[in-house]
């Protein structure tokens, strides 16, 4: 991460515009408790998150990311599926034709951080991630998409 | 942990921009307009930001969307927190589709006032949200904006409208002025309640009440619900707007019980609106109310943002040189006329 982002208050001062999220759990997987309070990082942090929650598909999500013109996807992974769901969440973007950056939440073990980079996720945010670094990490995506 | 491609040799430089370099200019507005109204989602969602953001680009979106707009039926959902409005909507908009209607939602949420931030969750509740052929779902937060919320909105459902919905429902929590002002434009307005939320006193203090054209009990599973409805009925009984008594509907948003007859009784109100004698004057108020929001955000901008002229203008007031109603006076001379507060495309910005 870079960037000389300060964060303290982490509200967007009045001239910017709020980042748009998307935050959704992909296909079957009842963890939603850890996107719950990612939701409320990211509000507090002066973001406007748009909720999907549970048991969505890709079709659902990239529905939502065209009508709500969001910025990022935050996908939360806790079933182990990280490896098949966001590289193909990836795919599914990319073949639209855009570039919205996915973010993953989860369990996600080291070894296999590499290989969601080479598949192109922007970041994996782990559970001892703190509200700022949430939050500076889904501001940089946003940055890079525009 | 953070972990990821970022820490890796990325490029810095931000990524094309997905439609190509961002509009700065109002032309750039019509091509994504036509885009649009051909049935482009991606380009319908872009200029509903362009909206939101307010600025020479919105004004170009509201520019392009007027001649168009104007044959949508607008249907206002207000009530309180947690009585079913999202999942109420979302089976309205259902029935409406399997009626051949091309329907569109405006979910309004608050903004934290604190952090500027929101939690926009009635997709959740809005399982048709979900599916391909189901209604176009655009979630707004306020923003912290209170008459500039009632104007994005307002603006929003012209382009909807113009991007060829034809019923277009606005949702929004019923709490605040501002609400009540959404509401307030909508050809329709449905007011929900639920079991339990109060008696006849309630109904008679409460002002949202009197703005509504239909109420619904949701969550008519519950015990209560008939109570809801006699003590809303023996309200409209004490006095109601002429030429139209609103009915009464128990629905259980859950199920879909009672959606049909919701439809229905938005469809016989517009019938009504169309048939009344008052149809011309209701609709030449709602365009003077249009107008006089755009002209409020002249103004209030011309208030907010001070330039160095106003400035002066002020400090002379402060010396005692001018009083503060000659120099409004002086000021309303230049309303329309400061430059806007963003260079067009600045809100594109990358966000750091």
């Amino acid at each position: 991460m870079s960037g000389p982002d300060g964060d303290a208050a982490g509200a967007e001062t009045e001239r910017r515009q709020p980042v748009r999220v998307v935050l959704a759990k992909l296909g079957l997987d009842g963890h939603d408790r850890g996107l719950k309070v990612v939701a409320r990082m990211l509000r507090d942090a002066g973001l406007e998150v748009i909720y999907l929650g549970l048991r969505q598909t890709t079709e659902s999500i990239l529905l939502a990311v065209e009508q709500e013109d969001a910025d990022v996807i935050g996908l939360s992974i806790h079933n182990g599926g990280h490896l098949t769901l966001a590289p193909r969440m990836v795919e599914a973007v990319r073949a639209t034709g855009t570039d919205v950056p996915v973010v993953v939440g989860g369990i996600v073990p080291d070894v296999d951080l590499e290989r969601l980079a080479e598949a192109g996720v922007f970041a994996v945010l782990g559970p001892g991630a703190s509200a700022a670094e949430v939050a500076r990490t889904v501001r940089a995506a946003a940055a890079r998409r525009a | 942990m953070t972990a990821g491609p970022a820490a890796g040799p990325t490029p810095e430089r931000a990524a094309p921009h997905p439609d190509g370099e961002p509009p700065t200019a109002p032309g750039d507005v019509t091509a994504l307009f036509e885009r649009a109204r051909g049935g482009d989602r991606r380009a319908l969602g872009r200029l509903l930001t362009y909206t939101e953001r307010g600025g020479p680009l919105a004004d170009a979106v509201a520019v392009a969307a007027w001649p168009l707009a104007g044959a949508a039926h607008v249907v206002g959902m207000t009530g309180a927190p947690g009585v079913g409005k999202s999942t109420l909507t979302d089976r309205l908009a259902q029935v409406a589709a399997d009626d051949g209607w091309r329907v569109a939602i405006l979910a309004v949420d608050p903004s934290s006032p604190l952090t500027g931030g929101a939690i926009l969750g009635d997709r959740v509740r809005m399982g048709s949200a979900a599916t391909p052929g189901g209604p176009f779902v655009r979630s707004m937060a306020s923003r912290g904006q209170s008459g500039g919320l009632a104007l994005a909105a307002l603006s929003a459902v012209r382009l909807l409208d113009a991007a060829g919905h034809d019923l277009i429902i606005v949702e929004t929590v019923g709490i605040g002025q501002v609400e009540v002002d959404i509401a307030r434009t909508a050809d329709t307005t449905i007011v929900a309640v639920s079991p339990g939320w109060g008696d006849a006193v309630q109904a008679n203090k409460a002002g949202l009440l009197e703005m509504a054209d239909i109420f619904v009990v949701n969550k008519a599973d519950r015990a209560g619900a008939t109570d809801a409805r006699r003590d809303l009925e023996y309200m409209l009984d004490l006095g109601h707007r002429a030429g139209w008594r609103p009915p009464v509907a128990l629905t259980v948003a859950t199920t879909g019980e009672g959606a049909d007859e919701l439809f229905k009784h938005v469809q016989d109100h517009r019938q009504h609106l169309r048939t009344s004698s008052a149809e011309a004057e209701r609709r030449a108020r709602h365009v003077a109310e249009e107008v006089r929001r755009h002209l409020h955000r002249w103004v209030d901008q011309l208030v907010e943002q001070p330039t160095r002229q106003t400035e002066a203008l002020f400090a002379e007031v402060a010396q005692g040189d001018l009083a503060p109603s000659a120099a409004a006076q002086r000021l309303a001379g230049e309303v329309g006329q400061v430059p806007e507060r963003d260079a067009p495309g600045a809100d594109d910005e990358p966000e750091v």
